[in-house]
C-alpha cells in the first residue's frame, strides 16, 4: 500500500507556531492536561528529555525499568480516569514497554505511549537501537503512528489522545524519529484537531432499551454482572448504576475488572464471580432467568465451561464495542454505547414505566441466594499459629477501609484472595491486570497510583515470586518519595502454579517452589526504604498498623501458611454449578479435557 | 485438544458443535495510511481466520481512501466476528457484506500463460475464444490470455488448459461491487 504524508484532519492556521519537534511534544502534553509522565531516557528520545528539563508543566517520574513505565501510566490512568503517560526510547525501550502495552489493550486502558526511534533516514538499516515499533506494537495497541514528517506531529499527538480515551479507552503508541525531534514545524493546539474518521458510538438504541427493560421487568430471577465497562464510563457511571440496581432490587456481581463500582457493603452485592468468584454470584449466574450484563465481556474467567453457562437465562448485554456481541456467548439483546449513558437511559425508562418486579418471584429468588449465601463459600480455617493469606487480607482491610486507600496486585492467589477480602466501596481504587495477567504489574502500577494521589494510602498487595518481576520500581518509589506499600504474602510458591499442580498434575511441582529468595526486609533497607515482617498472626495487626503510619515506601513480608489454596474455584472445563469450596471437597469437573484447558 | 475453527473462542469450548462454514465477500473502505494494509491482515492472522483472496488499491485519491475486498470463510459467528473485528480498526470506515447487506458482483482477472505446439496450441486458442479470453502477448510457441470473469469461471479456464501446456497463472482475486444506483 502506499504511504504518504497528508492532513487526515481539518486543522486551522490560526494557532499556528513554529516548535521544535521534541517542543512539540512537551506543548501537546500541556495542552492535553498531563501532569505526570513515567519514562526512561535513551539516545533516540534525547531531545524530548532536553525538552522535558526546560519546563515545569510535565512532571516525569524515571522508571527503572519501561514496562514499569507502562504498569505505573495504567495505575495512574485507573485511579485518575485519565489517560497514562509513558515516554521511552527506541529499540529495547519500545519492545520492554510491549508486555505493558499488551496488558492496557486487554483491560481497556486509555495509555499514550511516545517511542523514540532512529532517524528517518535510518530506519530499515538495522541501526544502533532499532526496531520495527510500530509492527511490533500493531497487534498490541488500539491503534499506533510513525511521524515522518514533524508538521503532522502535533495533530498526531492531540489525535492519539483522543483515540486512547475514546470509545473502548486502549494505549497507543506515537511513534518518533530523533530527525523529526530536532526539526521545527507547525504546532497546533488540540482544539484545532478533529480526528477525520474516529466516532465511536456510546448512544443506545432505544429500541433495545425498551426491549431490555420489557426482558427486566418480567424477570423471576434477575441477576446484574458488571464489569470494568463501568469504571471506564467513569465515577458517574457508578452511581447511575448503584441508582439502578436499588430501584430494581435486583442482585448484582461484579468481574474482577469491575470491583468497587457497587458497593461491597450493600445487601444486594453477591461478591465477585467466576473461576475464583462466590458460590452465591456464580450460581445466580448459572440459575438466573434474566442476565443483565452491563461492560463485561464474557470471559473465560467468568463463564467456567460456555455450554452450560447460564442455560435458561435471556441475556442483555451493553458493551461500547460491538465485538464483543455474541464472541463467546450468545446475548438476547445487545446494546452497543456507552456504559454511562445507557444505564442512564435504563434507569430513565424504568423510572417511567415505575415499573416494579414480581414481589412474591424475588423473595422466592432472594431466599434461594441467601440459602447460597450461607454456605460461606470464603471461609477458611483460621490458625493461631501461622498466618492464613485470607486473615492477613481481612486485617488489612479493617485495619485500612475507613482511609482513602487504593490497592494494586500483582497476579496470582494473592490476587484472587485481595479480590474476594478486600471489600470496595468506590469505583478506582482497585488496580489490577485483569486480561493478561501479568506478574509484576502490581509495584509499578502502585507507584502510578501514589504519584496521582500523593496523600492516599497506596498498598500494592504481592506475592513474593511476582513483586520480585519488578521489584526494582521500589527504587522509583524511594527517588520520588512515594510512600507505596508492598504487602507481600509471602507462601515461597508461585502459589496459583503450586495449586493447580495440586489439583490437576497429581502434587508434581515441578519448579514452582521458589528456592533462594531474598530476605525482604533487608532488600527494602538496600534499596532505602522500610522492612517489616510478620510471621504470627498475633503480631499481624501492629506490623500493619506500623506500615501504615510510616510515610515512606514500605516492604512488608507478610509470612504465610505455604500450602493454602485459593477456593472456592471453577476447576478448568467446569461450569458455575461445579465448583469446588474446599480442600476437604471432592473435586468434580477436573476432566482430562479440563485439564487441558488454561 | 486442537482449536476448532469453527467453534466460539474460549479456553472451555469442550462440546463439538460443527456448523456450515459459509463464504463471504466484504468491502473494506480505509483511510490509505502506513500500515493499514497490515493492521487488516495482522488481525486476520492473529485471531486465526481465513483469507481466500484479498485486493486492496486507493480508490479516492482526494480523500485517500482504499477499498479492501475480502474473501473469507467461517462459520456465521466467526463472519460477525470478522465485521465487528474489522470495524473497530481505526482507520476502518466501513466494513460491507457483499454477500448479505448489499449482494454484489464479483470478478477476479488473471493471466494465463500456455505454451504448446500444433493441436494443444489451435485448441487453447479455440477455447479461449469461447471463455472470450484475450491474447495478450504470443510467441510461436506460447499464448498469455487474458480472462475476466467471476473466480469458478476462472477456475475452469485454468483445468482446461491444463492438459494443454499451462505454464503459470497469475491472478487478482476478487474485486467486488454492489448491484444497483447507490453507493455503498
Amino acid at each position: 500500500m502506499k504511504t504518504m504524508d497528508r492532513e487526515s484532519t481539518t486543522t486551522t492556521e490560526t494557532e499556528a507556531e513554529e516548535l521544535t519537534g521534541a517542543e512539540i511534544v512537551v506543548r501537546a502534553m500541556r495542552d492535553q492536561g498531563v501532569a505526570h509522565i513515567f519514562g526512561y531516557p535513551g539516545g533516540a528520545v534525547l531531545p524530548i528529555y532536553d525538552a522535558l528539563f526546560q519546563q515545569e508543566d510535565v512532571e516525569h517520574i524515571l522508571v527503572r525499568h519501561e514496562q514499569g513505565a507502562a504498569h505505573a501510566a495504567e495505575g495512574y490512568a485507573r485511579s485518575t480516569g485519565k489517560p497514562g503517560v509513558l515516554l521511552v526510547t527506541s529499540g529495547p525501550g519500545a519492545t520492554n514497554a510491549v508486555t505493558g502495552l499488551t496488558d492496557a489493550l486487554m483491560d481497556s486502558i486509555p495509555l499514550v505511549c511516545f517511542t523514540g526511534q532512529v532517524p528517518t533516514h535510518l530506519i530499515g538499516a538495522d541501526a544502533f537501537q532499532e526496531c520495527d515499533t510500530v509492527g511490533i506494537t500493531r497487534p498490541c495497541t488500539k491503534h499506533n503512528y510513525l511521524v515522518k514528517d514533524v508538521n503532522d506531529l502535533a495533530r498526531i499527538i492531540h489525535e492519539a489522545f483522543y483515540v486512547a480515551t475514546h470509545g473502548r479507552p486502549g494505549p497507543v503508541v506515537i511513534d518518533i524519529p530523533k530527525d523529526v525531534q530536532f526539526k521545527k514545524g507547525r504546532y497546533v493546539g488540540p482544539a484545532n484537531v478533529e480526528h477525520r474518521t474516529y466516532r465511536p458510538n456510546t448512544k443506545g438504541d432505544p429500541r433495545r432499551i425498551e426491549q431490555a427493560l420489557d426482558l427486566i421487568a418480567k424477570a423471576k430471577r434477575p441477576v446484574f454482572y458488571t464489569g470494568g465497562g463501568v469504571i471506564n464510563a467513569g465515577p458517574a457511571a457508578s452511581r447511575t448504576l448503584r441508582e439502578l440496581v436499588r430501584a430494581t432490587g435486583i442482585p448484582i456481581t461484579s468481574t474482577l475488572m469491575g470491583l468497587g463500582a457497587f458497593p461491597a457493603s450493600d445487601p444486594q452485592w453477591l461478591g465477585m464471580l467466576g473461576m475464583h468468584g462466590t458460590y452465591e454470584a456464580n450460581l445466580a449466574m448459572n440459575r438466573c432467568d434474566v442476565m443483565i450484563n452491563i461492560g463485561a465481556r464474557f470471559d473465560d474467567r467468568v463463564t467456567g465451561r460456555l455450554d452450560a453457562f447460564s442455560p435458561q437465562s435471556k441475556k442483555i448485554h451493553v458493551d461500547i464495542d460491538a465485538s464483543s456481541f455474541n464472541k463467546t456467548v450468545r446475548v438476547d439483546v445487545p446494546i452497543h454505547g456507552d456504559a454511562g449513558e445507557i444505564l442512564t437511559e435504563l434507569l430513565a425508562g424504568w423510572k417511567a414505566r415505575q415499573a416494579s418486579l414480581d414481589a412474591a418471584a424475588m423473595k422466592t429468588w432472594w431466599d434461594e441466594i441467601g440459602a447460597w449465601r450461607g454456605r460461606r463459600s470464603l471461609a477458611y480455617r483460621h490458625s493461631d499459629t501461622i498466618i492464613k493469606p485470607q486473615y492477613a487480607i481481612e486485617r488489612l482491610y479493617e485495619l485500612t477501609k475507613g482511609r482513602k486507600t487504593y490497592i494494586t496486585t500483582e497476579v496470582g492467589q494473592h490476587q484472587m484472595w485481595a479480590a474476594q477480602h478486600y471489600h470496595f466501596e468506590e469505583p478506582n481504587r482497585w488496580m489490577t491486570s485483569g486480561g493478561l495477567g501479568t506478574m509484576g504489574y502490581g509495584v509499578p502500577a502502585a507507584v502510578g497510583v501514589q504519584t496521582a494521589h500523593r496523600d492516599a494510602l497506596v498498598i500494592d498487595i504481592a506475592g513474593e515470586a511476582s513483586v520480585q518481576m519488578t521489584i526494582q520500581e521500589i527504587s522509583t518509589a524511594v527517588q520520588y518519595r512515594l510512600p507505596v506499600k508492598i504487602f507481600i504474602l509471602n507462601n515461597e510458591y508461585m502459589g496459583m502454579v503450586r495449586q493447580w499442580q495440586q489439583l490437576l498434575h497429581g502434587g508434581r511441582y515441578s519448579h514452582s517452589y521458589s528456592e533462594a529468595l531474598p530476605d525482604f526486609v533487608k532488600l527494602a533497607d538496600a534499596y532505602g526504604a522500610v522492612g517489616l515482617r510478620a510471621t504470627r498472626p498475633d503480631e499481624l495487626d501492629g506490623k500493619i498498623m506500623e506500615m501504615i503510619e510510616v510515610d515512606r515506601p514500605v516492604i512488608f513480608d507478610c509470612v504465610v501458611d505455604k500450602t493454602e489454596n485459593c477456593f472456592p474455584m471453577i476447576p478448568s472445563g467446569a461450569a458455575h454449578d461445579e465448583m469446588i469450596l474446599g480442600d476437604t471437597d471432592d473435586q468434580p469437573g477436573v476432566t482430562e479435557a479440563g485439564r487441558q484447558m488454561v | 485438544m486442537s482449536p476448532d475453527p469453527t467453534q466460539p473462542k474460549s479456553a472451555y469450548f469442550l462440546v463439538e458443535e460443527h456448523e456450515a462454514v459459509i463464504k463471504r465477500t466484504l468491502s473494506v473502505i480505509v483511510d490509505n495510511e502506513p500500515g493499514v494494509l497490515a493492521r487488516v491482515v495482522g488481525l486476520f492472522s492473529g485471531r486465526g481466520y481465513n483469507i481466500e483472496s484479498l485486493t486492496v488499491a486507493e480508490t479516492d485519491h482526494q480523500k485517500h481512501t482504499s477499498r479492501i475486498t475480502i474473501v473469507t470463510s467461517g462459520t456465521p459467528e466467526v463472519i460477525a466476528q470478522i465485521k465487528a473485528q474489522l470495524g473497530r480498526l481505526v482507520p476502518v470506515h466501513r466494513v460491507v457484506d457483499l454477500s448479505v447487506d448489499r449482494p454484489g458482483i464479483e470478478r477476479e482477472m488473471a493471466l494465463i500463460k500456455v505454451a504448446g505446439e500444433g493441436d494443444k496450441r489451435v485448441e487453447a486458442l479455440r477455447l479461449s475464444d469461447a471463455f472470450r479470453a484475450r491474447v495478450i502477448d504470443t510467441t510461436h510457441t506460447s499464448f498469455v490470455f487474458e480472462l475476466t470473469g467471476a473466480p469458478s469461471k476462472i477456475d475452469a479456464f485454468v483445468d482446461l488448459m491444463k492438459p494443454l501446456g499451462l505454464v503459470e497463472v497469475s491472478r487478482t482475486g476478487v474485486v467486488a461491487i454492489a448491484r444497483g444506483a447507490e453507493a455503498m
